[in-house]
């Protein structure tokens, strides 16, 4: 046992009592991804010195006494897409294969103030589009319970990196189910907070209206610390959401009694691989046991998720990408005949196919004659679907099904198939159309492979979501399974 | 759904890529199935549905129209490929 597998409060009261410095923590992290790294290949960049540098100024406050940060101490790592001041942050692009940020994501000002340490910058699909890490322009990161199989993604080096235990913990950003699939896929805890909680001041943008920054743990405690930190409001996003932040360890209670539960019918029908519906299935007698109640709901739109999804965030994408353009930073091509020709020819270069795949479908989407036919379409089938999960929580506190129709795929296999790729989405993606917090929890495996347990809750109503997950959590065991790459035995 | 070479050209123009003929091809094919899916939304009736843009009762946010410090110019020049006296220099745009 590594002291990363710690539990938050021990590992503080052990820092407190001098048994163990930041640096030793560091070094755990460090040590650890030498040693998984070859096969799991979760980092972009590795910042051994910042975080060395971190780590002694952190050892030196602790010997001064004074207030410790709520993470303090904390290898984390972070993915591509969030901009860190000074440490290179690429989307996994060759685009900005050389991009160094000149200020930080509001959110790594808020890790620095809750003290954790930065080690590194986690690999992705590129600018998020993707389900898999394989749309990376540098590495295809392997999943730790399985080096032939894909992490899931896009947050697939977070997930991956959190599974083996190179870090305590890992920020995602979750569009239509990137922190949640990869969490489900590797056998962690993911957390998409509701649309607004958490700021996306300083995430490179994918799809404005549906991105999201949380956390991916190795338990749900440790989201609730993480989300603690990184949530609130913040004027550099005026999107973020000016709603009052509550003590989020209220929900580590383990007490559901007289939860209404909802069970998403359309998450366990067609396309839902049999053992993956059996493992969300068996939950519910663990959550009667518990004192909860549940029921079956529809959310009939469902079906109508994905197709609004693809046409809606890709225009976004198409529109937010133009940014990329050769000129202030990024990929410059040489040698152009002219300016348009400077925008063509860099934006040719720097992206890789599915990036602009998704630009050509919004671009499309967008155009002069087809706006109405799937642009405005698809925002009108999002209000529908958002309809669905107002109707559903009249009745119940959460919506339960599984995180993803599968377990992890193998590598190469979906990708040159677009479209199923995009299907490995349908129980992520309404989730993010309706802008609602959701979590994944591991609830046990199938062949070998983890399977995700999704809870869904009410807008900023991430306490009930996080009551139910702990819950689960504490009277199963499911959580404490771990890949044979972070010394787990393979069931 | 049938995508024409010469959409494809058309929105690649629009997007500001050069797609090489196979991309062409192959993003013909790709757009047709993923729009040909999309087609499923017809199926529902949305006429007096109306659109969702964003989930959040949002509406512009203001702030006091006071000057405020810039990022410095010699750190924004640290990522620009072609630079001269803290301006980025590209190719003429007027003939």
């Amino acid at each position: 046992m590594s002291v990363l597998d710690l539990r938050l409060r021990e590992l503080h009261d052990r820092l407190a009592g001098g048994e163990l410095t930041v640096t030793d923590l560091v070094e755990a992290s460090l040590a650890r991804i030498r040693e998984t790294e070859p096969v799991v290949q979760a980092f972009i960049t590795l910042d051994e010195e910042g975080a060395r540098a971190q780590a002694a100024e952190l050892d030196n406050q602790l010997k001064h006494g004074g207030e410790r940060g709520l993470l303090f101490g904390l290898p984390a790592g972070i993915k591509d897409n969030i901009v860190t001041d000074g440490l290179k942050t690429t989307c996994a692009s060759r685009f900005l294969s050389n991009y160094i940020p000149i200020y930080n994501a509001t959110v790594m000002d808020k890790l620095r103030a809750a003290q954790s340490v930065t080690i590194g910058k986690l690999n992705m699909d590129e600018f998020a589009m993707g389900g898999s890490n394989e749309n990376s322009a540098f590495k295809a990161t392997r999943n730790p319970w399985d080096p032939e199989r894909v992490p899931g993604g896009s947050s697939g080096g977070s997930a991956a990196a959190v599974a083996s235990r190179q870090v305590y913990f890992a920020l995602g950003s979750d569009t239509g189910g990137s922190i949640r699939q990869p969490a489900a896929y590797c056998g962690v805890v993911g957390l998409k907070p509701t649309y607004g909680r958490v700021s996306r001041y300083g995430l490179v943008a994918f799809a404005s209206s549906l991105d999201q920054i949380g956390p991916i743990t190795k338990n749900v405690e440790d989201a609730v610390y993480v989300l603690q930190a990184i949530a609130g409001h913040d004027p550099m996003d005026s999107t973020s959401a000016d709603v009052e932040v509550p003590d989020y360890t209220a929900a580590l209670t383990g007490d559901v009694r007289g939860l209404r539960i909802g069970v998403a019918k359309e998450y366990l029908g067609e396309g839902i691989a049999p053992q993956v519906k059996e493992a969300v299935l068996a939950t519910l007698k663990v959550f009667e046991s518990l004192g909860a109640t549940w029921e079956e709901v529809s959310l009939p739109h469902t079906e109508y998720a994905v197709a609004a999804y693809y046409l809606l965030a890709s225009s976004e994408a198409s529109s937010n990408l133009a940014r990329f353009d050769g000129v202030r930073y990024g990929v410059r091509a040489e040698n152009p005949a002219n300016l348009i020709d400077l925008y063509r020819k860099s934006r040719s270069q720097g992206f890789g196919a599915e990036v602009k795949r998704r630009i050509m479908l919004g671009t499309y989407a967008l155009s002069s004659g087809y706006y109405d036919a799937y642009y405005l379409k698809a925002q009108k089938v999002r209000t529908l679907i958002k309809q669905d999960f107002d109707q559903a929580f009249e009745k119940f506190d959460i919506v339960i099904g599984p995180t993803a129709p599968t377990t992890a795929f193998r590598i190469g296999e979906q990708i040159d198939d677009p479209l199923t790729m995009y299907l490995n989405d349908i129980c992520t993606i309404p989730v993010n159309l309706a802008g609602l917090p959701a979590i994944s929890v591991p609830c046990g495996l199938a062949d070998g492979l983890p399977v995700g347990l999704q809870i869904i809750g009410k807008a900023f109503d991430e306490t009930t979501v996080l009551r139910a997950a702990y819950a689960y959590e504490q009277a199963t065991e499911h959580h404490k399974l771990r890949p044979t790459v972070a010394g787990g035995a393979k069931a | 759904m049938s995508i024409s070479i010469r959409d494809v050209e058309h929105v690649a123009n629009l997007a500001r890529l050069e797609l090489t003929e196979e991309e062409k091809a192959k993003y013909a094919e790709q757009l047709g199935a993923i729009l040909d899916y999309a087609q499923k939304l017809n199926e529902l009736d949305t006429e007096n549905v109306p659109p969702t843009s964003h989930v959040l009762p949002v509406a512009n946010v203001m702030r006091d129209d006071e000057p405020r410090p810039s990022s410095p110019i010699d750190k924004v020049m640290l990522n620009a490929p072609d630079e001269e006296d803290g301006q980025f220099r590209v190719p003429a745009v007027l003939e």
